[in-house]
């Protein structure tokens, strides 16, 4: 009856010899093709490297003016401006500036990458639904899968530093992006449809006219989430070089100091808000038509 | 066909059919052969849509396709500009089989021979009426100029001027149709289907929409398919009617031969309530023998309906009035008694009557 208290598992050693021949497997792969996907990942690092400098090396008001611009042109709200110069304002008094402008352009650059990658396959994963079928549990191991587990092999592949800790914040940051332009699209209102193709409308013309812009307001949700994401993902990032708000929350949970910690997860907390309450304000303002209805 | 102001484009529907399911094909020979609609239904989990329509629609004219829901007439519709498949059958319009189109030969038909109006509008939310009503000529590749120059003509001729920059989401439902309309319009078509298109909206407002129709038609003479569930209005609009049942065709004809002769009990049923003087012609019930001395000089219109011949003669005082064709030649007498009573009397007697004739 041993069998019944203690589950029969696999042999020991095949066991051990399944991880190794895993383990060495997946070196040999890396030492491989390891450069070649570097390479690939070139063009990455050049935006990321280019994004960062612009936003460590132009001067402090120059951006704050410049983000409050931003946030003025999307969100044509006057408190959102305030707070959003208030917020930077804190965040530079407290000698967090330079960490924060490269978190920042960590999020932008994994935010553009995502919607980049995410709407396009979203898209094609409302037109056909075997698509779905195969993309949705990569999504969901994608969501649920501990972020910890995909950066061993990312790490291996291309070591520590930038690039790594963007595509770890992609895979954690992209699947709302995908999923809801899916959803969006779908949703979309039939009867709308039937009269773009009873116009004679071709399949471009169709996601260009109607599905596109029918989808937005769900498609800006899901950019408002994928940003929210990306900004959880900046301590674990950091684990892997990625420099920002990150390290200074890393080196305060090694080392014990309280206000440290405090200081930049409240920045943190600080750029979420301003990026949620900016994107969701140019969201909202992109379906003014909707608003004004007929009494 | 004759007449050169024609614009439209005749379509024939042959032999139709249309089975919805997994295996529609695997059970047309059967239909044909007469298998029932429930049969199909329970024993092999299909639907019959449509069973052997055949209308053959002229060019120019309003043809009304007139049943209650679940009789097939939206999916009737929908196989003219082949939104919906067909199982079996031709739809043939300017001489080409629309259900054998290819894609690309389809869109082009569906950019220049059709536009469509729908039941619930079906505009663009985030774009303006203007930008809605240009939506068929930006589809065909035109100039802004000239989209723009369309969509202002058609929509000042809705009756929606100043309206351009307008949300549909700021219009009543009356209006966001007169963009459905003005849509169509503008893509000129020489078919104009329209699905229910007045059916959403309320009676005053759909009167309303009924004129604005038959003037335009007057007009721009295309080729019109009316969907309705309502009688009065496809008596209204309607130069043919055809009445769709389980999906057959069980009655076509004029709006006068269904009133006067409805082909069996359903329609009967139909016909028992509509307003007979606004749609029986003098012609019907005007006698050549028996003709007073007296008319008093009064005059209608071959094909002026009983309800107006019966104000002209009231008006006039005269209890008789002589019927004239168009040249003004005398074809037969009508006396208000007969009027009257072709307003009241029941069908059967009618029928007998009309046969007689």
């Amino acid at each position: 009856m041993d069998w019944f208290y203690s589950f029969p598992n696999m042999n020991d050693d095949t066991l051990r010899n399944l991880k190794k021949a895993m383990d060495e497997g997946f070196k040999a792969f890396t030492r491989q093709y390891g450069d070649v996907i570097e390479s690939f990942f070139q063009p990455l690092q050049y935006f990321l490297i280019q994004a960062e400098r612009f936003m460590t090396t132009t001067p402090w008001p120059v951006m704050i003016v410049l983000i409050g611009g931003i946030a003025w042109i999307a969100s044509r709200n006057w408190k959102i401006v305030g707070g959003t110069i208030l917020t930077l304002l804190l965040i530079g008094y407290f000698d967090m500036w330079s960490d924060a402008m490269k978190t920042i352009a960590m999020i932008f650059v994994g935010t553009v990458v995502s919607i980049v990658v995410g709407i396009p396959i979203g898209i094609v994963m409302a037109r056909s639904d075997g698509f779905q079928r195969m993309v949705n549990p990569i999504l969901d191991v994608m969501q649920t899968m501990p972020s910890f587990v995909y950066l061993i092999p990312v790490v291996m592949l291309l070591g520590i530093g930038k690039v790594p800790g963007l595509i770890a914040v992609v895979i954690y940051a992209i699947p709302p992006m995908i999923r809801l332009t899916n959803l969006g699209i779908r949703l979309v209102d039939k009867d709308v449809l039937e009269a773009a193709d009873a116009f004679g409308s071709s399949s471009w013309q169709r996601l260009r006219n109607v599905q596109i812009p029918l989808a937005l307001p769900t498609i800006m949700a899901g950019i408002n989430q994928t940003i929210m994401m990306a900004l959880a993902m900046v301590v674990i990032a950091s684990m892997i070089g990625v420099q920002g708000l990150g390290q200074p929350v890393l080196r305060s949970v090694n080392g014990q100091f309280f206000s440290l910690g405090l200081f930049n997860g409240l920045a943190i907390v600080g750029i979420a808000i301003i990026f949620d309450r900016v994107s969701q304000a140019y969201g909202k303002r992109l379906q003014k038509h909707q608003e004004v209805v007929h009494g | 066909m004759a007449d050169r102001s024609v614009q439209g484009a005749g379509i024939k529907i042959k032999n139709l059919y249309k089975i919805f399911g997994q295996r529609p094909q695997a059970y047309v020979e059967a239909v044909k052969k007469g298998m029932s609609k429930t049969e199909l239904n329970e024993d092999h989990g299909h639907v019959l849509g449509l069973r052997d329509i055949n209308i053959d629609m002229p060019a120019g004219c309003i043809q009304v396709v007139m049943g209650l829901s679940g009789s097939g007439k939206s999916t009737l519709i929908r196989h003219i500009n082949r939104l919906i498949d067909p199982t079996a059958g031709e739809v043939i319009i300017d001489g080409a089989d629309v259900c054998k189109m290819n894609q690309n030969d389809l869109r082009q038909f569906r950019r220049h021979k059709t536009a469509m109006v729908f039941q619930k509008f079906a505009l663009l939310p985030h774009r303006t009426v203007l930008d809605n009503t240009v939506y068929g000529l930006e589809i065909q590749g035109l100039s802004r100029e000239k989209q723009e120059e369309q969509a202002r003509r058609w929509i000042g001729r809705v009756g929606l001027k100043g309206f351009e920059d307008h949300y549909p989401n700021q219009l009543s439902g009356g209006m966001q149709q007169r963009v459905g309309l003005a849509r169509a319009l503008t893509n000129d078509a020489p078919i104009l289907l329209m699905d229910e298109a007045f059916s959403a909206l309320d009676p005053l407002i759909r009167m309303d929409m009924q004129s604005v129709l038959l003037d335009l038609q007057k007009e721009i003479k295309k080729t019109v398919v009316f969907i309705t569930h309502d009688l009065d209005e496809a008596l209204r609009l309607g130069d043919r009617i055809a009445i769709l049942r389980d999906g057959e065709v069980v009655q076509q004809g004029t709006g006068q031969d269904i009133v006067l002769q409805p082909a069996d009990e359903y329609i009967s049923s139909f016909v028992k309530e509509v307003n007979r003087g606004r749609v029986i012609m003098v012609d019907t019930i005007a006698t050549q023998s028996g003709a007073p001395s007296a008319t008093g000089g009064v005059t209608v219109k071959t094909g002026t309906i009983l309800e107006e011949a019966a104000k002209t003669m009231t008006d006039a005082n005269q209890q008789y009035a002589t019927v004239v064709d168009d040249n003004g030649k005398p074809t037969g007498v009508i006396s208000m008694n007969n009027l009257i009573q072709a307003m009241v009397t029941p069908i059967s007697h009618l029928t007998s009557k009309a046969a007689a004739e």
